[in-house]
């Protein structure tokens, strides 16, 4: 009998460990080796980087005064198509840039972006552009339209822009500006002298 | 060289006798108080900067019982069941259980009480059977619905040999329009006129205009080269009035090109001139909704010392809502009473629901700058929204058809769309705002401005949103947090709001 309970117990731990390779232990091995893998190509393409397509587009930060948006033109990815043109516009314009100040919370990543065939640009965001957003109307204005006019101001095939965050339609990102509609360019906020 | 010191004492004790004697008794004429009957003067006396009338005086002219009781600090004013409690000790009362505000409290000299001859348009006219009317200008008070219609006039020369008197009238009075062989009688079907203003610069076809032997009759005295005249009704000026033009054309012995025939019609634009008569508002405010931003988990803005948003606008809501009402005697609901989170749409739907004149909505600002400091006001700007908000500005009207067959004409708007009807109001009362504010707080560089704010959407009333300052300035997180700014900020929005009113009569477009 105690032969067969150790039989048993055998088993078990067989199994056990069979169990573990299988469903932790590989896929733990197998992402390892497959990290270095992508390391190395973006590397790879990062590396001849004359080779890397680049367009000037115009991005907005805030005034030295706090009471307008500024356009400053800089060099950002060259997208295939319209969709992955907004892209790379949407992360250059979130990614700091110092010494600018940028309305959008440096934190925010991009999710999506969609485009429609009236030109209406959906721009899905994580919520960290409403949770580390400082409040206020005037910083709410800057952040929206820093957005809007992006993506107007650069791709003509896009003239109005909706905010979406975590994939879903809000009110507000800080209780003021409108967001249930897609919003038209407006440079009502923006002074007229590149930096 | 010698008088110079007597004459000098001499001026000194005038000036001081010209200070004193004011106070002391009222250089003012008496009112005339008009009735069907007769006409009685009325003597006020100023009192501590403000024109009184004895409450003994209007219990006598209008049949009034007045009690004072003296253990509840009020005075009772009774017309036959209604009922008026005056304070004595501040400057308001009960009408028929209203609150209204009045200048002052009454006064007490010797036996006699004293109250503010606006106690006679702001209570006694609720409560008189054929109502009251206090006219300032012309120093009169009308009882028992007499019917005397305050007049004004002005002489404009138009062109081509033509004098164009414009008379306004109010409240509006049917009148007829005659000549006589030296003169065109304007009779008016009154008791008597109220005659103000009248401006006329005599000519070749005028020369004056003057009450007529009549009571009720505006005589325009006519000039040697008058040739004929044409009347006509006009858009009325303000609400409540009437705009008359008698035009006078000139004798013309051979008619020129350009120059019109006697009594053909020719199109002459009325121009937007200003009302004549200085009209008290009609209707006034009933009711304000104030929006205490934020509340709730939704804290707003936070200042550097940790001053939340949320905490800023309900004070100053509170206390604005408590100077509204004592200053105005007008209805004030807040959209959150505590710290409670309040849902956009809500807000707006309070002052809809109440049916309220005004919509404000305070906030407390936040900049990436410190330095960035000033208020600001806002109104809706719509061109983010498209076709939807030109649409619902136009509000098409819809027939329907209604029960019991036949249709109705209904206009539509999109109830989100409901700001879009307003603007203009909602332009003008932002201004009266942002000018109250600017007299008395620091005003950001973009004082006045427009944004697609989610609030303002859905009010259907005149709107605004005022950002009160910036919490990330360090001197203004100070200034906002104390009684003494909040205090000044309120009483420059109450100004706002008397500015607004008194530009546009009533609440807007209702």
């Amino acid at each position: 009998m105690p032969r067969r309970n150790i039989a048993v117990a055998g088993i078990v731990v067989f199994a056990a460990a069979a169990a573990w390779f299988l469903f932790i232990g590989l896929p733990r091995w197998y992402a390892a080796r497959r990290a270095p893998d992508a390391a190395v190509s973006t590397a790879a393409t990062a590396a001849p980087s004359v080779a890397i397509r680049k367009i000037t587009a115009t991005l907005y930060y805030l005034s030295d005064d706090g009471m307008t948006l500024v356009p400053a033109q800089r060099e950002i990815p060259f997208g295939a198509s319209v969709v992955e043109q907004a892209r790379a516009i949407i992360e250059a314009q979130i990614a700091a840039a110092p010494p600018r100040l940028s309305a959008i919370p440096a934190e925010t990543k991009l999710r999506d972006v969609f485009i429609t065939e009236r030109g209406d640009a959906f721009v899905d965001l994580s919520g960290d552009i409403v949770t580390k957003h400082p409040g206020g109307s005037l910083d709410e204005i800057f952040t929206v339209y820093t957005l809007v006019n992006a993506l107007t101001v650069n791709l003509p095939a896009v003239t109005r822009v909706q905010i979406l965050i975590d994939g879903k339609e809000v009110d507000t990102l800080a209780g003021h500006v409108d967001l249930r509609h897609p919003l038209a360019k407006s440079l009502e906020w923006v002074v007229h002298d590149t930096q | 060289m010698k008088l110079r010191a007597p004459v000098a004492a001499l001026a000194a004790a005038l000036c001081l006798l010209s200070t004193v004697l004011p106070a002391q008794q009222s250089a003012a004429p008496p009112y005339t108080v008009v009735t069907r009957e007769a006409r009685r003067p009325l003597a006020t006396r100023t009192i501590a900067g403000q024109e009184m009338f004895a409450l003994d005086d209007l219990a006598r002219l209008f049949s009034l019982t007045v009690r004072e009781d003296a253990a509840a600090g009020g005075l009772m004013v009774t017309a036959g069941a209604q009922t008026i409690v005056l304070s004595t000790q501040q400057p308001l009362a009960s009408v028929s259980g209203r609150m209204i505000s009045l200048p002052a409290a009454p006064v007490r000299d010797g036996r006699l009480w004293y109250v503010p001859v606006d106690f006679v348009s702001r209570a006694l006219a609720s409560i008189l059977p054929g109502g009251v009317e206090l006219r300032k200008p012309s120093r009169l008070v009308l009882a028992g619905g007499v019917r005397l219609p305050r007049i004004a006039a002005r002489s404009d020369a138009i062109g081509a040999g033509t004098t164009r008197i414009t008379i306004d009238v109010a409240p509006p009075t049917p009148h007829t329009v005659t000549q006589e062989p030296t003169r065109i009688l304007v009779r008016f079907d009154a008791d008597a006129l109220d005659l103000g203003d009248i401006r006329i610069a005599p000519g070749d076809t005028v020369t004056a205009v003057h009450q007529g032997d009549a009571g009720t009759v505006l005589a325009i005295d006519l000039g040697p080269r008058f040739g004929s005249f044409r009347a006509s009704d006009q858009p009325a000026p303000t609400p409540g009035s009437a705009r008359i033009f008698v035009e006078l054309l000139a004798q013309t012995d051979a008619p020129a090109p350009g120059v019109p025939l006697p009594g053909t019609p020719v199109p002459i634009p009325a121009p937007d001139a200003p009302p004549l008569l200085d009209l008290p508002t009609p209707g006034g405010l009933r009711a304000i909704v104030i929006d205490a931003g934020h509340g709730g988990d939704d804290t707003g803005a936070k200042g550097a010392q940790g001053t939340l948003e949320k905490n800023v606008t309900l004070g100053v809501a509170r206390r604005l809502k408590g100077a509204l009402e004592a200053r105005l005697g007008v209805r004030v609901l807040l959209t959150r009473e505590g710290d409670q989170a309040v849902a956009s749409d809500q807000r707006a739907a309070l002052a809809n629901n109440n049916k309220a004149d005004l919509f404000i909505s305070l906030h407390a600002n936040a900049s990436l700058r410190p330095a960035v400091a000033g208020a600001q006001v806002f109104y809706l700007n719509l061109e983010g929204y498209g076709d939807v908000a030109q649409r619902a500005a136009q509000a098409t009207a819809d027939a329907l058809p209604v029960l019991g067959g036949g249709s109705r004409e209904i206009e539509i708007t999109p109830w989100e769309m409901a700001q879009a009807r307003h603007l203009d109001q909602s332009a003008a009362f932002a201004r009266s705002i942002e000018a109250a504010l600017r007299a008395r707080v620091p005003m950001s560089a973009r004082a006045l401005q427009q944004a697609p704010f989610r609030v303002l959407v859905g009010a259907n009333m005149p709107a605004v949103l005022v950002e009160l300052g910036f919490l990330t300035n360090a001197a203004q997180e100070k200034q906002l947090i104390g009684d003494e700014h909040q205090n000044t900020l309120v009483q420059a929005l109450v100004e706002g709001i008397v500015r607004y009113r008194a530009a546009t009569g009533a609440g807007g477009t209702r």
